[in-house]
């Protein structure tokens, strides 16, 4: 391996490689080669740094220098500045925001980096940079120093438990699959993240490719597994582009495939990706996607753990799952435990989305309450607003209010809150969000997504969304509160798989913890957050318009007329309530009533 | 007569030599794999763009399977398409962050735009608007899709300026 005084790592994010980070890094090496410092300078393409507004961005190592904003034509400066005179060029040092708008910034103090540890601090793209990190080295411990059954000693007393959302001891599903006596065994690893507001395992895919990889071989090691599939949803294509690199670099360096690390242990990873099927993240339905058939789920038992993926023993485990284990296996049990609470170890990564200052992946030890969520790391609700909901665990979860500010982040608490951890994602809601058009907009989402195979969730996810679609219409009757209530047990009840029987949990929860809310749009026929089309009406007040125009003309259906410099005024006959006019209005002089 | 030549080309490619052979590429090099239906469909539907009811009869053929398991997993993902789509593909994300911070309205927007309602193709082919899943950059929400690009931020107002390119595109290359 080559040494270098120097690693530049370019942001190649979607929104800065439109903004032309690829031209960036390519004048990086033509500056570099003619300066003659190709040799000490590396220059690494990488995600995540967590400017992307301000791209295109770089950070500079070993000093840690973050520049961004600059153009091709600012290399040869940026260049001479920082690597021929060692002087940081604060022309583009990027100094700290008041508001981030990374998906990963640097972590503050109650978050901690155990998964995440080698986002954007190694190229993913090269194997050598993991293998700096001990990448793979727990794979040679296990390998030349433990039996599968200390492996999956060690793992039982870590306290791992599925991140998939299910929690389910990591260990025990092992073992399982190592009892099963059926042959070949196939180790499984579910990268269909659909939940929407989760971005957690695209992450860890594409900026740390290897640790998954890694924990597979571990696990395959632990079962006696020789044959993998990583299956990942079509949505992510640099996923699924970083991914195959990375099987192919760990193939030629000898960790996967026949004979690795020159002992008889033999093991090979696919990808495989999805077609855009929400139910695929579901164990038994990722399987038959595998298997090239439509993706619908099957009773359980028989488990996967013995009859699984072409009717062998199959271990599914969660992206994350599997990236924590090598540091399971490096640092002990003992020091992964001693983090999260009695019975959830560890940390979990979560994504911040909503109304918040600061959105992006988090990583925490579980048992840290929502509120230091929120505010001490999410940094409170964006323009000052008050604190609604807070939506756990995506369409399977629930909408928690604000007296769960202080719930313990573990699977037991949040389950006995009505929601569940699910794979991580948090959507924040402030005062503007109206809850029956939230639990509708869920409610749309899983029914769309059921598979339709089993009666509860393909008939009862449309009757329920026909009463809610009714209730925003502001055509809500007395009765419409108890039907729900009555549909959302029988469908958790009687569903075959978990989309269906999580499926009514955004409607179960916000009626438990919102009724206020939809009883005022049944009985008053009013929308307290005025979010519902049908039951608000957009104003122009007298005083505060100027007349500028710029609502008329941005207006989709020219709903509003009047003079220049004279207030106008909305139709409400024409208007379809889009608030099209009150986000581009300059000086706040539309209302909604 | 060129119309229709054009027209029967689109339905089923199998009939263009050059799209035949990467069709055959495709089901040659992963005919082997266990679950093969879903590789090979995935890798027509990225190539070719959509598949057809000709289409998914000729891989049914070719992989020695009833053509009903290919379009059972045709019409069961939504990823795969049986028309061509528009040159341009305009996704709009509805995952939930994006949902709270303004799809609504920026759908509503696209729509006056184009002149066509999400699941639609512009009359000359040029744009197809849709609503997709998640696409798991919800901390740049409100985020729209166009071809493979991903845009956040996107404001309604700003709508029309993303757009302008690729309406005025049109007709370039055909």
């Amino acid at each position: 391996m080559k040494y270098y005084r120097s690693h530049v790592l370019v942001c190649v994010d979607p929104e800065c490689l439109r903004k032309g980070a690829h031209d960036v890094v390519d004048a990086l090496q033509d500056e570099l080669v003619a300066t003659g410092l190709i040799d000490e300078v590396q220059v690494l393409e990488t995600s995540r740094i967590g400017a992307c507004a301000d791209g295109p961005e770089m950070m500079v190592y070993p000093e840690g220098i973050h520049y961004a904003g600059m153009t091709v034509d600012d290399i040869p400066y940026l260049v001479e500045e920082h690597f021929l005179k060692g002087r940081v060029a604060k022309k583009f040092q990027l100094t700290q925001k008041a508001e981030a708008v990374s998906e990963l910034g640097a972590p503050t103090a109650k978050e901690v980096r155990v998964v995440l540890r080698n986002s954007g601090k190694i190229d993913p793209e090269n194997i050598e940079d993991y293998i700096a990190e001990d990448g793979y080295s727990a794979l040679a411990k296990v390998l030349t120093s433990m039996t599968p059954e200390e492996v999956i000693e060690e793992v039982l007393a870590s306290g791992l438990r599925g991140r998939g959302g299910a929690g389910f001891p990591t260990a025990k599903k092992w073992s399982f699959c190592r009892a099963s006596e059926a042959t070949p065994k196939y180790v499984l690893c579910n990268a269909d993240e659909g939940d929407p507001g989760a971005f957690m395992n695209r992450q860890v895919l594409e900026s740390d490719p290897h640790a998954v990889i890694e924990g597979m071989t571990i696990a395959a090691y632990a079962i006696g597994s020789s044959q993998g599939y990583i299956y990942c949803r079509a949505e992510y294509p640099i996923a699924v582009r970083t991914l195959r690199i990375a099987i192919q670099q760990a193939r030629n360096f000898g960790l996967l495939g026949k004979n690795i690390m020159g002992t008889d242990f033999s093991f090979d990873l696919e990808v495989r990706m999805g077609a855009g099927a929400f139910v695929c993240g579901e164990e038994t339905a990722l399987m038959a996607s595998i298997e090239g058939k439509r993706g619908e789920p099957t009773p359980r038992p028989p488990f996967p753990a013995v009859k699984g993926l072409f009717g062998k023993p199959s271990n599914v485990n969660n992206v994350e799952t599997y990236a924590v284990v090598p540091q399971i296996i490096n640092k002990g049990a003992a020091w992964y435990a001693s983090m999260g609470t009695e019975k959830s170890k560890g940390t979990k990564t979560f994504a911040l989305a909503g109304d918040l200052k600061h959105t992006g992946l988090i990583e925490v030890p579980f048992g840290i309450t929502l509120r230091e969520i929120i505010y001490d790391i999410g940094g409170g609700i964006k323009n000052d607003k008050a604190f609604k909901a807070v939506q756990t665990g995506g369409p399977m979860g629930g909408c928690l209010p604000a007296e769960y500010l202080d719930l313990p982040m573990d699977y037991e608490a949040l389950a006995k809150a009505g929601s569940i951890m699910g794979s991580g994602g948090l959507v924040v809601m402030s005062e503007d969000s109206c809850m029956v058009d939230i639990a509708r907009f869920f409610m749309e989402f899983t029914q769309d997504e059921s598979c339709g195979k089993c009666v509860p969730c393909r008939v009862g996810t449309r009757r329920i969304l026909d009463i809610l679609e009714r209730i925003c219409a502001g055509e809500g009757r007395d009765g419409d509160i108890e039907t729900l209530q009555q549909l959302c047990n029988e469908i958790r009840t009687t569903s075959l798989c978990g989309l269906g029987q999580g499926a009514p949990n955004p409607v179960a929860s916000t009626l438990e913890h919102f009724l206020d809310e939809y009883k005022a749009h049944i009985y008053e026929k009013k929308c307290p957050a005025k979010v519902c089309k049908a039951l608000i009406r957009y104003e122009i007040i007298d005083g505060p318009c100027t007349g500028c125009t710029v609502c008329a003309r941005n207006c989709p259906v020219n709903a509003i007329s009047g003079e220049r410099r004279m207030t106008h005024h909305i139709d409400p006959d024409i208007c379809i309530r889009c608030g099209i006019c009150m986000q581009v209005c300059n000086f706040n002089a539309i209302e909604i009533n | 007569m060129t119309i229709s030549t054009e027209t029967t080309l689109l339905i089923d490619p199998t009939r263009d030599p050059e799209k035949k052979a990467v069709i055959d590429r495709i089901i040659d090099e992963n005919a082997h794999l266990p679950g093969a239906v879903m590789v090979i469909l995935n890798e027509l539907q990225a190539n070719i763009g959509f598949v057809s009811e000709p289409l998914q009869q000729y891989v049914a053929d070719r992989l020695r399977v009833p053509v009903s398991k290919v379009h059972g997993v045709i019409s069961f993902y939504s990823f795969f398409t049986t028309t061509p789509r528009g040159k341009h593909v305009v996704k709009f994300c509805m995952g939930t962050a994006c949902y709270v911070g303004g799809t609504p309205q920026l759908i509503e927007k696209a729509k006056a735009v184009l002149g066509i309602a999400p699941g639609e193709t512009t009359p000359d082919g040029n744009i197809t608007l849709e609503e997709c899943r998640c696409v798991g950059a919800c901390s740049q929400a409100p985020v729209m899709v166009i071809d493979e690009e991903v845009i956040g931020r996107v404001k309604p107002n700003k709508l029309p300026q993303s757009l302008k390119p690729l309406m005025e595109d049109s007709g370039t290359e055909n």
